[in-house]
């Protein structure tokens, strides 16, 4: 009994390395890619997300990655923030709780015109998780245009992290 | 409340701290060649301000002027008959400038005279101004004014003001804004406001007693008028969404703003004297950044209703709607000059962000910058130089550069990031 509790656990313990592991080499890959087309899911919510995501799917409001990544001067939402936002969705529908949608923008151009951009992103967000029933009044928009950066410094590697929506809970 | 008491603790500290510092980059190709003599004083101390310093240093940042260094002077005259031209005109002088301070009753007054070395004539003969213990710099700024009105017949721009944000944002401490005053050299910085939310689109009343920005302090976008007399604060706006760009009218009316209360942000015009707001443009697309024309009777905005964002003209009395930009995929955030002839942009061009000049005439645009990440261009009020905002050595600083793009100059700040400046109004 012993035995096979340690093996148990010992396949457990190898289990979680392993998801670990993924987890780790999948920060590195989307940290490289958003270089490339700023579709990077990683940083900002990372910490706990791994831990969270390996435990299971059963309350997980705190478990879905809670920021939406944007093209340049665009407020479109790309595919995979489409997946995300479904599962959004399906945590808010009937729930009474409200949520702030912050909309922001990289430092490129003027800031005024970010600001107006942060905002249309928000409302994308809004809109598409209205459409999949989420109560509209629960949640609330609000840009920061480029006044808070994610990452600061100047180059697409902060640019891709910045022009984004945060889902705030 | 809070914001005034952290006002009035902070101001010493920054004023010795906070100076933007000017590096010349670029001047014209033959600038006139001034001599500025030191001022004449018999002050038992030294004076508390180098006026005749502070003259030379804003007449160089003109890019019009290369000013005769102290130590090649043959002799320091402060009066007409010590002025011997033949010592000015062998080292190349054309002109010089000669004055004498005096300390009365705490008061000093000043007199000053400039002559054409060429011409071997008086050009101002003894003018005179004077102020206060504090107000030396204005006086020298006054001179400087003065000066070069008389030889390059334009209104000096010395003794104006400008508003500019000043970010502190790193990993380790909260976000900290600044909305701060300074000389248009950027001397004599005052904080007129600090936040740990964004403040952003300082704009002056046209009489230039006012200022209109955007602060997030309630949490949302809301944009407030302060007085800079009594530094009273009024809130204009609460709406849902979008609250900024505020842009006085020349006459001071009205303040153009965007709104996204509606659902779009759409250009408005608030009466200042009724507080009626006035929707100005109807359209799904992004409308934002008002700036008026000249003449007070129109607003020109930035637009992506193109597909890109490019700068457009409404006409308050019809409404009609006008593009102005063609060249490039991203013009935004016009100004337009005093003289009505030229339109300063954020213009995007093989991917760096320049400031660009439009002749609205012609239609001819101009890149007038040559760093990256240009923004919030504001032209000063006699149209020769505009301040914009820019990336420098990993910070935000300002920089200016004439209309003609033939003087360059950089305002590096020690500290902060700085940026969104804004050129007052000439205040007399």
């Amino acid at each position: 009994m012993i035995t096979k509790a340690m093996k148990q656990g010992l396949s457990f313990a190898f289990v979680m390395a392993f998801l670990v592991g993924c987890s780790s080499t999948d920060t590195k890959t989307d940290d490289a890619d958003t270089g490339a087309n700023g579709g990077g899911v990683t940083t900002g919510t990372a910490d706990g997300g791994n831990l969270g995501s390996s435990d299971g799917s059963q309350d997980g409001m705190q478990d879905l990655e809670t920021v939406i990544y944007f093209d340049f001067d665009q407020a479109v939402l790309q595919p995979d923030a489409r997946t995300l936002l479904m599962a959004h969705a399906e945590q808010l529908r009937g729930s009474n709780a409200s949520v702030r949608l912050e909309g922001h923008a990289d430092e490129r151009g003027s800031r005024e015109y970010n600001m107006a951009l942060g905002e249309r992103r928000a409302n994308a967000v809004r809109d598409f998780l209205v459409l999949q029933g989420v109560n509209r009044s629960n949640l609330e928009v609000i840009s920061y245009g480029e006044e808070r950066p994610l990452s600061l410094g100047s180059g697409e590697s902060s640019w891709s992290k910045n022009r984004r929506v945060e889902i705030d809970y | 409340m809070r914001i005034f008491v952290a006002l009035m603790l902070s101001l010493c500290a920054l004023t010795a701290r906070a100076q933007l510092t000017i590096e010349i980059t670029q001047g014209v190709d033959n600038p006139t060649r001034i001599a500025v003599v030191p001022m004449g004083w018999s002050g038992s101390s030294p004076l508390p301000e180098d006026v005749s310093s502070i003259i030379s240093a804003n007449l160089e940042r003109s890019g019009q002027f290369d000013s005769v260094p102290r130590t090649s002077m043959l002799s320091f005259p402060s009066k007409e008959s010590d002025v011997f031209y033949r010592d000015w005109r062998v080292m190349g002088t054309e002109f010089l400038l000669v004055g004498n301070i005096e300390e009365r009753g705490g008061r000093y007054y000043a007199t000053y005279s400039l002559f054409d070395v060429l011409g071997q004539r008086k050009v101002i003969s003894n003018g005179k101004v004077d102020g206060g213990a504090g107000q030396l710099r204005d006086v020298a700024h006054h001179i400087s004014d003065k000066v070069y009105e008389k030889i390059t017949g334009i209104r000096g721009a010395f003794s104006t003001q400008i508003l500019y944000v000043e970010a502190f944002q790193g990993t380790n401490q909260p976000d900290n804004f600044r909305l701060m005053l300074a000389d248009a050299d950027g001397a004599r910085p005052r904080m007129l406001l600090e936040s740990n939310e964004p403040l952003l689109s300082p704009a002056w009343s046209p009489d230039g007693r006012q200022v209109a920005y955007v602060s997030f302090e309630t949490s949302r976008p809301a944009i407030f008028l302060q007085s800079l007399a009594t530094g009273q604060r009024e809130q204009l706006t609460n709406f849902t969404g979008l609250n900024g760009a505020p842009a006085f009218s020349p006459d001071g009316n009205k303040l153009a703003m965007v709104l996204s209360k509606d659902g779009n942000p759409e250009i408005y015009t608030l009466d200042l004297r009724t507080r009626q707001f006035t929707r100005v443009t109807n359209h799904y697309a992004i409308d934002t950044e008002p700036s008026w024309t000249a003449d007070g009777k129109g607003v020109v905005f930035t637009s992506n209703r193109g597909g890109k964002p490019q700068i457009y003209q409404v006409t308050l009395a019809s409404g009609r709607v006008e593009r102005l930009t063609f060249d490039g995929e991203y013009n935004a955030r016009g100004r337009v000059s005093l003289d009505g002839n030229t339109l300063v942009m954020v213009h995007q061009r093989n991917g760096v962000f320049h400031i660009a000049a439009q002749d609205l005439t012609t239609g001819t645009l101009r890149i007038l910058t040559e760093t990256n990440l240009d923004e919030s261009p504001t032209i000063a009020p006699n149209g020769a130089m505009l301040l914009y905002a820019t990336r420098f050595g990993g910070k935000g600083i300002l920089a200016a550069v004439s209309l003609d793009a033939g003087t360059k100059y950089r305002l590096p700040s020690k500290q902060g990031d700085v940026r969104e400046p804004s050129w007052s109004p000439f205040f007399n």
